[in-house]
């Protein structure tokens, strides 16, 4: 089957056959997940490893890793739109598909991970304002409204959808109005990437998560923007050098990318500075504080290696990595350091949900580790394979790089 | 001690050093509540105990061993404003609630949406999510209280204080043109326990007994130093019972740190 009047004009694509065998891994892991969510929409909860002591689990985790990773959508369009960076106008449509579907993913999976999906709505209708929850609910649903608007005008253009007079038309005025969801995106994302790390620093009761801060907003409120806003460009930036690599294709300038990886750098420091002095307040004069010592935080098997992790491998080594220059102009450095620094900002969140659950506060209580089940592996792969197969359907189809075909100047 | 805006809070203090682990209180509650009984009840960290007896030892050989005994019901936390418990305030669907009247925390079941962040809010695993559907065998659903809903799966419950109690005894009260009594409002648990341990009412009421047992020298709160200000006292004569109900840094003298317990 021949397909190639679907592709973008001045581009080639792989033949149907490895594409189709890639959209059947994808298609396979998927299945995986389909199987979860019906065992645990049928039988309920239970057939995850969760319990009373561990609330949360990997669905929480990877709910706000994707979440911190699809920032890139968000702070690319502020750049893009709001700041005029032109060179990221390269980029922005692969961050928007990303972050389309990272948000999109993450509330997939939050509808299976409440215990009454059917009741999902009561934390619009019954909202509790004081809920950083509430703020987070909120948020991710009316951005991912902003993303489904700026998603559409790309898929719109589609070389055959683009005949259409009218859709043509269409997504030429959505595109010159694209800076009021650009502005609109950035004020959502910017307090839902808060409230998350909000929802941690306001369990006062929970020392590991707990926060001073100010006014009504612990400190994780604000390292959670910062975190993401640093890893987003990141992630973005890796997945079209990923792009890059498996399609053979040049796809964005090393200069777009240099710039992403600046941007990110540079917010990283800002973030570490930050984040290493909450970690000694909090390790040395809040904990204390309550009548413990951060040893107790630490152990087996959620020791200090992930203190190490996070901040030590997925933070000042990527960040020393992105604020070089000779680093910005490699491929493969670059592309590892933007990889280490997705990797902090997902143990970040990891750290924060599963470690925060696993300390005792009773001194008589017992620590209790968790393992996921097959079936939370599998709605978490669920979400992988969903990326993957949006994805790879967006660029197979949907001019997202235009730079491509200037930059394959032999397709 | 913050109170609700009526001036009622009502708590409970426990002795400690009454309590012999019977486990009457959490039966009592069970029945009480319509507390199912699963087909797996050894699976504790998925099983329903609104409330939970704890044993604790002072972790000292035999023959020098003690053992105690921690009813841990919901602890009914005010906060440090007086009004700000550690779940209540997070659930986003309102599904629970901290009374103005009684500073009792409820639980609606039917507008929760078990997204267990309360659970992960509470520091005294006083909240329990229902994992499973509860089965009903034949015959058992026959004694079941009409006065309160059982639970479906999916949802957040927890002890309430027998709320319904204080409900049937406001609406006596009420027809009788008098206050809720002491004696007319006492939890299942409070009347269940054999040896007098747990002693229920409002505790800012100087005519219940509570009001003098919580100003104790042996009194104390589990967690003071979160600043939870919870409803439920307990009172112990030995100091390494009292030393397990918060966390102390090894150098930290007992009586330095405490910050409720005998006021």
């Amino acid at each position: 089957m021949d397909d190639s009047k679907f592709w973008p004009r001045g581009t080639t694509r792989c033949g149907t056959v490895p594409f189709g065998l890639w959209m059947l891994f994808c298609l396979l892991m998927l299945g995986w997940a389909l199987v979860s969510a019906f065992l645990v929409l049928y039988k309920g909860l239970n057939q995850t490893n969760m319990n009373d002591y561990f609330a949360f689990g990997v669905w929480i985790v990877v709910d706000l890793a994707v979440i911190a990773l699809g920032a890139g959508a968000f702070f690319t369009g502020f750049m893009t739109y709001v700041l005029k960076r032109e060179e990221l106008k390269n980029i922005i449509n692969a961050a928007v598909i990303i972050g389309f579907i990272c948000y999109s993913g993450a509330i997939l999976m939050l509808g299976i991970d409440i215990g009454q999906p059917i009741r999902g709505w009561f934390g619009f209708w019954h909202a509790n304002v004081h809920s950083m929850l509430t703020e987070v609910m909120f948020c991710i649903t009316t951005y991912l409204i902003v993303l489904i608007v700026e998603f559409v005008p790309l898929i719109l253009e589609n070389r055959q959808i683009n005949k259409v007079p009218d859709l043509h038309f269409f997504a030429h005025n959505l595109h010159t109005i694209m800076i009021v969801f650009a502005a609109t995106g950035t004020f959502l994302s910017f307090f839902h990437q808060g409230s998350l790390g909000g929802m941690y620093g306001v369990l006062f009761a929970r020392p590991f998560a707990a926060r001073t801060g100010v006014l009504i907003w612990p400190w994780t409120f604000f390292l959670f923007i910062l975190s993401a806003i640093a890893a987003g460009p990141s992630f973005t930036t890796s997945i079209v050098m990923i792009t890059e690599i498996v399609s053979g294709k040049k796809l964005t300038t090393q200069k777009t990318k240099a710039m992403m990886a600046k941007v990110s750098g540079y917010l990283l420091l800002f973030y570490l500075v930050l984040k290493i002095s909450d970690t000694l307040y909090w390790a040395f004069v809040q904990t204390p504080g309550m009548g413990l010592s951060p040893s107790v935080y630490y152990q087996a098997p959620y020791g200090t290696w992930l203190l190490i992790a996070e901040l030590g491998i997925g933070g000042i080594l990527p960040c020393i990595l992105l604020l070089s220059p000779q680093v910005r102009s490699s491929y493969f450095i670059l592309l590892v350091a933007m990889l280490l620094n997705c990797f902090g900002v997902t143990m970040n969140r990891f750290v924060m949900t599963i470690q925060s659950l696993a300390i005792p506060v009773l001194p008589f209580e017992k620590f209790i580790a968790y393992l996921p089940t097959w079936q939370e592996w599998g709605i978490s792969a669920g979400v992988v394979a969903y990326g993957f197969i949006v994805f790879s359907l967006a660029y197979r189809y949907l001019p997202v790089f235009p730079q491509e075909p200037k930059l394959n100047p032999t397709d | 001690m913050s109170s609700s805006s009526s001036g009622i809070r009502y708590g409970m203090v426990i002795d400690v050093d009454k309590c012999t682990g019977c486990g009457a209180c959490s039966v009592a509650c069970m029945s009480e509540n319509n507390i199912g009984v699963l087909p797996d009840e050894t699976d504790k960290v998925r099983s329903i105990t609104w409330l939970r007896v704890y044993q604790i030892d002072n972790h000292k050989p035999y023959p020098d061993t003690q053992i105690a005994f921690f009813p841990r019901p919901c602890q009914h936390c005010a906060g440090a404003l007086g009004h700000h418990t550690p779940c209540v305030s997070v659930c986003p669907a309102t599904a629970t609630d901290r009374d103005e009247e009684t500073g009792i925390v409820s639980q609606i079941p039917t507008r929760c949406i078990g997204c267990r962040y309360c659970v992960a809010a509470c520091p005294y695993h006083a909240r329990y999510f229902n994992w499973f559907d509860v089965p009903w065998p034949d015959g058992l659903d026959r004694p079941l209280s009409p006065f309160v809903a059982p639970r479906m799966r999916g949802v957040v419950e927890k002890c309430t204080f027998c709320f319904h109690r204080y409900q049937r005894a406001k609406n006596k009260a009420f027809v009788d043109g008098s206050t809720v009594a002491e004696k007319d409002y006492q939890t299942a648990c409070t009347e269940a326990c054999p040896s007098g341990a747990i002693t229920f009412g409002d505790l800012n009421n100087p005519e219940h007994k509570v009001h003098e047992l919580k100003k104790s020298p042996y009194a104390f709160r589990l967690l003071e130093r979160l600043h939870t200000n919870t409803a439920v006292y307990y009172m112990s004569t030995r100091e390494w019972v009292r030393r397990q109900a918060d966390n102390y840094l090894s150098h930290e003298k007992l009586a330095k740190v405490q910050a409720g317990g005998g006021h």
